[in-house]
């Protein structure tokens, strides 16, 4: 990509931002009922993203290849046993990375 | 009265003060392994101000031009703006310009503060969220700025830095688990994902899993909105 091509990125992205959080504003006014789809979309299409974006993140993980996703399982269970015990985002994300990293530079 | 406003609404915002400067130095330190000059944290922290998909889009500039993908993208992932807006609509009704940065900047965080928090008596309410934003996302600039120079000077080995990204969906994704008593919606996800990703491979699954996603949950509603109601 060009530096044109970044910035012409950057700014759909913005764009696209904008829009997700002006439209409820622009398109209802206020004291308006909302249309029953948007508020059933509202509430069930979140846990469906972050699925889609767990499964983003590990869209370039071989399982056919060595080292067979094995990192990326250990970790993931760090973060996951990590998050269930303490729930604590920053702790379950800064130690499920650290062991990542040591797992891809020193071990496999 | 802003100076007041001020002083009140920084002890609300100081939880995000350590989750924003640590998550947004993460971020500059990985757009700078990406090779990536501090200036492109700091202005997309200032621009798009959406930490998830700031990490998105770091992806996104390493792969192929692809601005309706990108845009695609946007949407879903902040697809969620949308009904803090709707939560929003009355809170926000307050008059000038302020409106418009309120609007701007509310990323999750900044909502869930803006939401529930009370300004005490004789602060305006008004400037008391206008600086809540404000505050978070000076955190937010200012930790992607520091990491990305970090990142542009530091020599350490940052391979595996990426796995950030994983880790902070992974655990938002259980976060959401936790929480809803219905898994329909993240299981339909998780596979239709999947799916699309043995269908389509790496490079294009996105918009199919989208479209997918969609219209399952469409397909779903009088199961899903049934057991909502039970529940």
């Amino acid at each position: 990509m060009t530096v044109t091509q970044h910035i012409i990125t950057i700014a759909v992205v913005a764009l696209g931002t904008m829009l997700t959080r002006f439209l409820p504003f622009l398109v209802f006014p206020a004291g308006k009922p909302t249309p029953k789809y948007v508020q059933y979309i509202g509430k069930v299409l979140p846990p469906a993203v972050f699925s889609l974006l767990v499964v983003y993140c590990l869209k370039n993980v071989s399982l056919l290849s060595a080292p067979h996703g094995l990192p990326e399982a250990i970790a993931i269970g760090v973060v996951a046993a990590l998050h269930l015990w303490k729930r604590q985002m920053l702790l379950s994300i800064a130690a499920g990375t650290v062991c990542y990293m040591l797992l891809v530079q020193l071990v496999f | 009265m802003k100076r007041r406003a001020l002083k009140a609404a920084f002890p609300h915002t100081i939880p995000i003060l350590a989750g924003y400067l640590f998550l947004g130095m993460t971020y500059g330190i990985y757009m700078g392994s990406l090779g990536f000059s501090f200036v492109y944290p700091m202005c997309t922290a200032m621009i798009i101000f959406a930490g998830s998909m700031e990490f998105v889009t770091a992806n996104l500039l390493i792969g192929a031009f692809n601005p309706v993908q990108a845009f695609l993208m946007t949407l879903m992932i902040n697809a969620r703006h949308l009904f803090y807006g709707l939560a929003m609509l009355e809170k926000y009704k307050i008059p000038g310009l302020k409106r418009l940065y309120l609007i701007f900047g509310m990323a999750d965080e900044t909502f869930s503060v803006t939401c529930t928090a009370e300004p005490p008596e004789g602060v305006d309410r008004g400037w008391f969220m206008f600086f809540v934003t404000l505050l978070d996302q000076c955190y937010w600039v200012a930790g992607a700025t520091i990491g990305g120079l970090f990142g542009m000077v530091l020599n350490f080995n940052t391979e595996g830095l990426d796995f950030v990204m994983t880790a902070m969906f992974v655990v938002i994704f259980i976060e959401s688990w936790i929480k809803e008593k219905d898994h329909t919606s993240a299981l339909a996800g998780l596979g239709i994902s999947v799916l699309c990703l043995v269908l389509f491979g790496a490079d294009g699954f996105i918009i199919p899993a989208m479209v997918c996603i969609m219209l399952a949950l469409t397909l779903l509603r009088p199961r899903l909105e049934k057991g909502g109601e039970a529940a």
